[in-house]
C-alpha cells in the first residue's frame, strides 16, 4: 500500500510494467521510415560497385550524372512524399512539368516576356494548378487520386492544345540563348564548385577532356535544389508546428480537426508543393536542354510515388519521411544510369523498378502493423 | 456566482418533426462528476454535442459561471473550459505521444518564421504529465499505436486537462476497455474531479458510473428522468430506471412463462 501511494505521488517513480521490453536503439533505428531506402541504397551501391566499379560508373562525370538524374526525380518525389504524409495523392506532377515547361517558353520566346517574368510567371500558374487541386479534394471530399487524375489529363491536353494553337508545333526551342544577363534563370541552370573541379582537374583526380579541361565541370543545380529541398523538408516535418499538422491531417484527418488543426488548409498547401516543385523541376530540365517539349514529364508522377513509397511513406497517410524520399530517389536515378554500366540490358529497368516498389510496400506494411499494434 | 460551474437548463433540441432532447436539466459543480447514463437512443450523443457546441440548443440556456452563455462552436465551448474527449479521442495511432499531446497546440520556439516546434518542452511535458497519471511512457516519441486503450484513454484526458479545461464531458470513456483498464481510467477521472474540475461522464454502463459518480442524471427517449444524489439512489434503482430495466423485468416474467409452458408439455 505505501508502496502504491509512493507512486502516485512521486512524478519519477513510475509503476513499472513487467511485460515491457528495453527497447534497444537498434529498434528505434528500425522504426524510422527512412531505413529501407537506406539499405535499399546501400545495397545497390554495393551491386554496382562490384559490378560496375572499374566503369566509370563512379568517376567524378559518372556519379555527377546518376546524381543529377536522382535529384531531378527527387525534387517531385520530395514533394509527393510531404503530399503522401499528409494523406493524398497528386497524379498531375507530370503534367504539370510539362505545363509549367511551356508556361516558361511560350511568353519568352512568342511573347517577347523577360525570361525571369516567365519563370514567376510559371510558379504563378503552378500555385494556382495546386490550389485549385487542393481546393477540389478538399471541398467536395473526392479521393485525391481521382480528382489529380483528371487534373493530369486536362493539364496535358491544355499544354498541348495551347502549345499548338499559338505556335504551331509541339516544342517550343531557343530558350538557351536567353538564360545569360537573365536575373533569375541562373538559379536554375547554373553549375556550381566549378572552381573544386577545375582545380582537380588541374591536379590530375579527375578524367580530362582531349583540351585538358576537366569532363566534370561542376556540381548540376538540380543537385543543389535537390539537397536543399531535402532540408527543407525535413526540418518542416520534424522541426516545425506545421510539419506536425501534416502527420495529424494524414493520419486522422477527423481527430486532427477535433483539436484544431486546420486540415483543409494544410492539404491545400501541399497540393500547391508539389505543382511548385513540378515548375523547379521544369525551370531545370528546360533551361538545360533549352527548349520546352509538351510532352516533358510524362510519367513522372508515379516515378515520384514510387520513390516516396521505396522512401517509407505510408499509401494511406500519416507516416513517412522527406529522406526516406530522397534516398528512394537516389536508388531509382543510380539504377537507371548504372545499369547502362553493366552487361544488363536496359529494358529490365522498369521490371526493377516495379520490384523495388513491391517489397517496399510489403516492408512498410509490416513496419506500420508494428507500429499501431497495441500491446 | 452560482455554486455550478455549467448548468445546462430544460434543454430541447429538435431534427425536424423528431424530438431528440426534451427539457434536459444537467448541473455540475466543481470537483464534481456527474453521471449522465441512459441506453442506446436516449439522446445521449445528441446532449453530448449541445454541451460541446456542436449542436445549438433550440430551447434552454447554458450558464457556464454564472454566465448565460450561447455556444457558436466547439472551439467556444473549449474557450470556456468546457472540453469535450470524444470516444475516437482525436488520438493520430502513427504519431508519437508528445505530437498527439500538443496536436494543433504546438508549443514553439524561436522568431517569426523561424519559429520551431520545441519538441525537448513537448517532450519533457507529455512524459511528466503522463508520469502524474501513473503512466511510464518510456520513450515520449513511442507512437501512441504502441499503448493500451486505458493509456491512450488517459493521454485524450491529461490533453484536455493540460490545456485549461474545467468541464471535461467524457464520452463513454470504459466501452471499449477491459474491467483492469477500465478501473484505471476511473481512478483518474476521480483525481481530476478531486482536483477542482468538473466532470460529466456519459456512459451506459451502471457498474462503471455508480462508483465514481457523486450524482446521476439518466436520459430516456430524449427525456431526463432526473437528478439524484448518490445518497438518494442506490445501484439497483439506478440499474432499474436505465432503459433496459423494465423491460428486463417484463423479459424475467416472459422467460418464466415460457419455462412453465414447457414444463407443461
Amino acid at each position: 500500500m505505501s508502496e502504491k501511494s509512493k507512486s502516485i505521488s512521486s512524478k519519477k517513480d513510475f509503476i513499472k510494467d513487467e511485460r515491457l521490453q528495453k527497447v534497444s536503439k537498434l529498434k528505434v533505428l528500425l522504426n524510422r521510415p527512412e531505413l529501407g531506402a537506406l539499405g535499399g541504397s546501400i545495397l545497390v551501391f554495393i551491386f554496382f560497385g562490384i559490378v560496375a566499379g572499374d566503369t566509370g560508373m563512379f568517376s567524378a562525370y559518372g556519379m555527377l550524372n546518376f546524381l543529377d538524374v536522382s535529384a531531378n526525380l527527387g525534387i517531385i518525389a520530395i514533394a509527393a512524399a510531404m503530399l503522401m504524409i499528409g494523406g493524398e495523392f497528386d497524379l498531375s506532377i507530370g503534367s504539370m512539368i510539362g505545363f509549367a515547361g511551356i508556361c516558361i517558353a511560350i511568353p519568352a520566346i512568342y511573347w517577347g516576356w523577360p525570361l525571369w517574368i516567365s519563370i514567376v510567371f510559371a510558379l504563378a500558374m503552378a500555385v494556382l494548378v495546386g490550389y485549385f487541386n487542393g481546393i477540389l479534394v478538399v471541398k467536395t471530399g473526392l479521393p485525391s487520386f481521382i480528382v489529380t487524375l483528371a487534373m493530369l489529363f486536362i493539364l496535358r491536353g491544355a499544354t498541348l492544345a495551347i502549345t499548338r494553337l499559338i505556335t504551331g508545333r509541339t516544342q517550343v526551342p531557343g530558350l538557351r540563348v536567353l538564360i545569360e544577363d537573365d536575373p533569375i534563370a541562373w538559379i536554375f541552370a547554373t553549375d556550381t564548385f566549378k572552381w573544386l573541379f577545375a582545380w582537380l582537374g588541374s591536379m590530375k583526380l579527375i578524367e580530362l577532356r582531349t583540351d585538358g579541361t576537366p569532363l566534370a565541370t561542376g556540381i548540376p543545380p538540380s543537385v543543389i535544389w535537390f539537397i536543399a529541398l531535402t532540408i527543407f523538408a525535413t526540418w518542416i516535418l520534424m522541426k516545425t508546428k506545421y510539419g506536425n499538422w501534416i502527420f495529424a491531417s494524414g493520419g486522422d484527418k477527423v481527430g486532427a480537426t477535433n483539436v484544431g488543426v486546420p486540415v483543409g488548409k494544410v492539404k491545400i498547401s501541399l497540393f500547391i508543393g508539389t505543382a511548385v516543385a513540378s515548375t523547379i523541376f521544369a525551370c531545370i530540365q528546360v533551361l538545360d536542354a533549352g527548349s520546352a517539349d509538351t510532352m516533358r514529364g510524362t510519367l513522372k508522377e508515379l516515378e515520384a510515388i514510387a520513390a516516396a513509397v521505396v522512401g517509407g511513406c505510408l499509401l494511406t497517410g500519416g507516416y513517412g519521411s522527406a529522406i526516406g524520399a530522397a534516398f528512394g530517389a537516389l536508388i531509382f536515378g543510380t539504377v537507371s544510369m548504372g545499369i547502362f554500366y553493366t552487361d544488363v540490358d536496359t529494358d529490365w529497368f522498369k521490371v526493377f523498378l516495379g520490384a523495388m516498389m513491391l517489397i517496399a510496400v510489403v516492408f512498410n506494411n509490416y513496419i506500420r502493423k508494428k507500429v499501431t499494434e497495441s500491446k | 456566482m452560482s455554486e455550478y460551474l455549467v448548468e445546462f437548463n430544460n434543454i430541447s433540441k429538435f431534427f425536424g418533426k423528431v424530438i431528440a432532447l426534451k427539457d434536459v436539466t444537467m448541473k455540475v459543480k466543481k470537483g464534481e462528476i456527474m453521471c449522465l447514463l441512459g441506453d442506446n437512443g436516449a439522446g445521449k450523443s445528441t446532449l453530448i454535442k449541445t454541451l460541446s457546441g456542436v449542436h445549438k440548443p433550440d430551447e434552454g440556456e447554458i450558464i457556464v459561471e454564472g454566465e448565460n452563455t450561447i455556444f457558436d462552436s466547439p472551439k467556444d465551448a473549449l474557450d470556456m473550459g468546457i472540453a469535450t474527449v470524444y470516444q475516437d479521442l482525436a488520438l493520430v495511432s502513427l504519431m508519437s505521444v508528445t505530437r498527439n499531446f500538443f496536436m494543433g497546440r504546438e508549443p514553439q520556439k524561436g522568431f517569426s518564421f523561424l519559429k520551431t516546434f520545441d519538441i525537448e518542452k513537448a517532450n519533457k511535458i507529455a512524459a511528466d504529465r503522463m508520469g502524474q497519471i501513473g503512466i511510464d511512457v518510456r520513450d515520449p516519441s513511442q507512437a501512441v499505436g504502441t499503448m493500451s486503450g486505458g493509456e491512450r484513454q488517459c493521454l485524450a484526458i491529461s490533453r484536455a486537462i493540460y490545456f485549461g479545461a474545467k468541464v471535461l464531458i467524457l464520452d463513454e470513456p470504459t466501452s471499449a476497455l477491459g474491467v483492469h483498464q477500465a478501473s484505471v481510467v476511473l481512478k483518474y477521472i476521480v483525481k481530476a474531479a478531486s482536483q477542482g474540475l468538473a466532470v460529466i461522464l456519459i456512459t451506459h454502463n451502471v457498474h462503471h458510473a455508480y462508483p465514481v459518480g457523486n450524482s446521476f442524471t439518466v436520459l430516456n427517449r430524449g427525456k431526463s428522468l432526473g437528478t439524484y444524489t448518490k445518497e438518494k439512489l442506490s445501484r439497483e434503482k439506478l440499474l432499474g430506471m436505465m432503459a433496459g430495466g423494465e423491460e428486463l423485468d417484463k423479459l424475467e416474467v416472459e422467460l418464466q412463462e415460457m419455462d412453465r409452458i414447457n414444463k407443461k408439455n
